[in-house]
């Protein structure tokens, strides 16, 4: 739940900016207009920056990342499965 | 090249406000700075700012007939004036100068408005003809020359510039909210609407004539994309475009001061500089602009063009700092918001053109448009082609060819472009298939309009007054066709050959000449079969066909990288500047009201934070800071802007008032 809500304040604030009509867990992003041609790339580095996490190009499909649902399911295993990230040392 | 305005008032009891005119002129100082010239009768008055190119001495304007029944004033070209004077000549018209602008009034006499179909120019003019109390305007056939007029009081005023028309105290000065919708959409006004509400614009290949009260307005000219019957081979049609550039590009270099050309290392500038070379005594003096953000420079293809043409050869480099710094400049003279910030290096270019001592460059513009060159068409040809089988595993494949260039391209993933192209086809009508993709990525930044715009702008339609300005025609046309259609008479004259060309190259003084918009090159290329223009995906292909000889192969076979430059980041680059803070104030977003003050802040973090923005984004941000510049420069503070600019043009000695 808690997971769910983060994306969506992420959402809201990225896409809507702050104009949050209430739109449903499973609305579809691309079909509410929200994300354009550009859009999935800053939804892709959010979650990557906000989760610790790295996504596959064939990763980037609408059934991972297309609405709250299924964005919030999609990190759950992601991370789930995923070994702790290698992260550069910084010298 | 000049600037022009006028003041025609329905009643002669009225008299001509002389002080008004004579600022008109000098506020388009910038446009013709070498003198002023002007014609005052009993209830016309015309002005003219002057920048002298063909006959130095002689050209000064407003020039007359034969009795002086008849005079005009220009901005502009007329190329093949030599060859029109001629027949003119032979008529038995007589001449008093050596300049392009003569011809036309002897035209004109011969033949009224046709006079137009005779010109190859690029020009907006206005001739008052005394015998018949008439005023005659018109505006070249792809608008590179402007023109905009309002009706106030009885007075019918006209200018190259709108900032003309708002020093006469009677014109209103208030931004046009259906006008923003339609940029906020198709980044350009459909004419005659203006962001002005009270200011119209004479569209490109239009004619006007006031008289007795009237004002009439006529279409003279429109592509036409009726292909050519016969059935000729490619390389005939190759062979007989390079012929035509041949011709357009040594008519265009007629001047009597020296002729530059910018060089931007794509196919078009290199085909002009190439011909030049190759077929001209010209010098050739080359200029382009270079950026230090790695993503929009290529001067890597400058360099070779520079080295193969052995030119001489100057460039500025832009940064990301330069475009915030000069862009309330930049919007002084594109007087409409717009949603790239791509006019302002070109703004720099133009002023590195004028200290270099050049007044005129050849430029590549309007390939694109005429030989199909542009990214919408093939993004629109590549989901034509997955649409017909919707199901196909492979299709989709195909979009990878596209926007190779850039690094956050949206056909990374494959799935989700193709998503995104299928959902997005809104409401828009068959005709405008090829331009929805960037129409409904545009008018999502609608979504920063304050809620008071929203509510007002609910039942508008911004489509109905597009339809009813394209040609009823255009429906008919194969789907490229249609798709270079819109383009040619939107895009082009509403921004590429307006606010990133006109007008940030006079800023400068500096006149762009276009050898690929010569009207018979027009009309060549809008003919050929669609299926040379863009063979397969390969786009331009007729014109690579042409100068594959001529060009080095790199450069014949790059993919065309579109000129852009950087938007967002320009503002919010650790340089912060005072008018973008002051603009974007909550005080000053409520007090002007057009956008949402929470909004624009979520977006204002956004760029700081240095997240990827997408097009959106992108286009919301400039668009915001210009409509704020727009409606500060030219709504609020418009006296103290205007009077510095007039005041300006008084101080500078080389100026001769001759009234």
């Amino acid at each position: 739940m808690h997971l769910k809500s983060e994306i969506r304040n992420f959402i809201v604030d990225y896409f809507l900016y702050g104009q949050d009509d209430g739109f449903g867990d499973d609305v579809s992003f691309l079909e509410k207009g929200l994300l354009d041609s550009t859009g999935v790339l800053e939804l892709v580095s959010f979650v990557e920056e906000r989760y610790g996490i790295s996504l596959e190009d064939e990763e980037l499909i609408p059934e991972n990342l297309d609405s709250i649902s299924r964005l919030s399911a999609f990190i759950t295993g992601k991370i789930g499965n995923s070994q702790p990230m290698t992260r550069k040392k910084i010298e | 090249m000049c600037g022009i305005a006028g003041i025609y008032n329905r009643h002669s009891s009225k008299e001509i406000p002389i002080n008004t005119l004579k600022k008109m002129a000098m506020i388009l100082q910038h446009r013709g700075p070498d003198g002023f010239g002007f014609y005052i009768d009993e209830n016309i008055g015309l002005a003219h700012a002057r920048l002298s190119i063909i006959d130095l001495e002689g050209g000064w304007q407003p020039i007359y007939n034969e009795d002086k029944t008849i005079c005009i004033i220009l901005n502009g070209e007329i190329f093949n004036y030599v060859e029109l004077k001629e027949i003119l000549i032979n008529k038995g018209h007589s001449f008093y100068t050596k300049s392009d602008t003569e011809v036309i009034i002897h035209l004109y006499e011969e033949y009224g408005a046709d006079c137009l179909k005779y010109l190859n120019g690029q020009f907006a003019f206005a001739i008052w003809d005394k015998r018949k109390e008439r005023l005659f305007l018109a505006r070249d056939r792809v608008g590179i020359r402007p023109l905009f007029y309002t009706i106030v009081d009885g007075s019918f005023i006209f200018a190259s510039e709108i900032k003309a028309l708002f020093t006469d105290s009677r014109v209103k000065r208030e931004i046009d909210i259906y006008a923003l919708d339609q940029i906020f959409t198709f980044w350009v006004t459909i004419p005659p609407r203006t962001v002005f509400k009270s200011i119209s614009e004479l569209p490109s290949g239009y004619y006007m004539i006031v008289e007795h009260g009237a004002v009439n307005i006529q279409r003279y000219w429109d592509p036409d994309f009726t292909p050519d019957r016969s059935i000729r081979k490619e390389g005939e049609y190759a062979d007989a475009l390079t012929e035509l550039l041949i011709d357009s590009t040594k008519l265009q270099l007629r001047a009597d001061v020296p002729v530059g050309a910018y060089l931007s290392g794509g196919l078009d500038s290199s085909v002009i500089t190439t011909l030049i070379k190759k077929y001209t005594n010209t010098p050739l003096r080359t200029f382009s602009v270079t950026f230090s953000d790695k993503r929009y420079d290529e001067s890597q293809y400058q360099r070779q063009m520079i080295e193969y043409l052995d030119t001489d050869h100057s460039n500025i480099q832009c940064t990301y700092s330069d475009i915030g710094r000069i862009f309330p400049e930049v919007i002084w003279h594109t007087e409409k918001p717009i949603v790239r910030t791509a006019p302002a290096p070109l703004f720099l270019l133009s002023k590195l053109v004028r200290d270099s001592g050049y007044k005129v460059v050849l430029t590549g513009e309007g390939s694109d448009e005429i030989l199909s060159g542009y990214d919408i068409f093939k993004e629109a040809k590549v989901r034509r082609f997955i649409e017909r089988y919707p199901h196909s595993k492979f299709r989709p494949l195909i979009m990878k060819r596209l926007y190779p260039y850039l690094e956050n391209s949206p056909v990374r993933s494959l799935k989700y472009a193709e998503t995104f192209f299928k959902v997005n086809t809104g409401g828009y009508a068959a005709q405008y298939y090829s331009h929805i993709p960037r129409w409904s990525t545009t008018e999502k930044t609608k979504i920063f309009f304050s809620d008071q715009l929203k509510e007002e702008l609910k039942d508008y339609k911004n489509t109905d007054e597009l339809s009813f300005f394209l040609s009823a025609e255009f429906c008919k046309y194969d789907y490229l066709s249609q798709a270079q259609y819109i383009e040619t008479k939107t895009l082009l004259p509403g921004y590429i050959l307006s606010s990133q060309g006109d007008r940030v190259a006079m800023a400068h003084s500096i006149e762009g000449r276009f050898p690929f918009l010569d009207h018979r090159v027009i009309e060549f290329c809008c003919k050929l079969p669609p299926n040379i223009r863009m063979k397969v995906l390969k786009e331009k292909y007729i014109l690579k066909e042409s100068m594959k000889n001529l060009l080095p192969l790199s450069i014949v076979k790059r993919t065309k990288q579109p000129y852009m430059a950087p938007d967002s980041k320009s503002f919010f680059s650790g340089n912060d500047f005072d008018y973008v803070e002051e603009l974007l104030s909550e005080k000053n977003l409520k007090d002007t009201g057009y956008f949402n003050t929470g909004s624009v802040y979520m977006l204002i973090k956004k760029s700081r934070h240095g997240s990827i923005l997408g097009f959106k984004d992108n286009m919301a941000m400039v668009g915001i800071i210009s409509t704020l510049l727009l409606h500060d420069m030219f709504v609020k503070n418009f006296e103290s802007k205007s009077r510095e600019a007039v005041e300006r043009a008084m101080e500078d000695k080389g100026y001769a008032l001759k009234v």
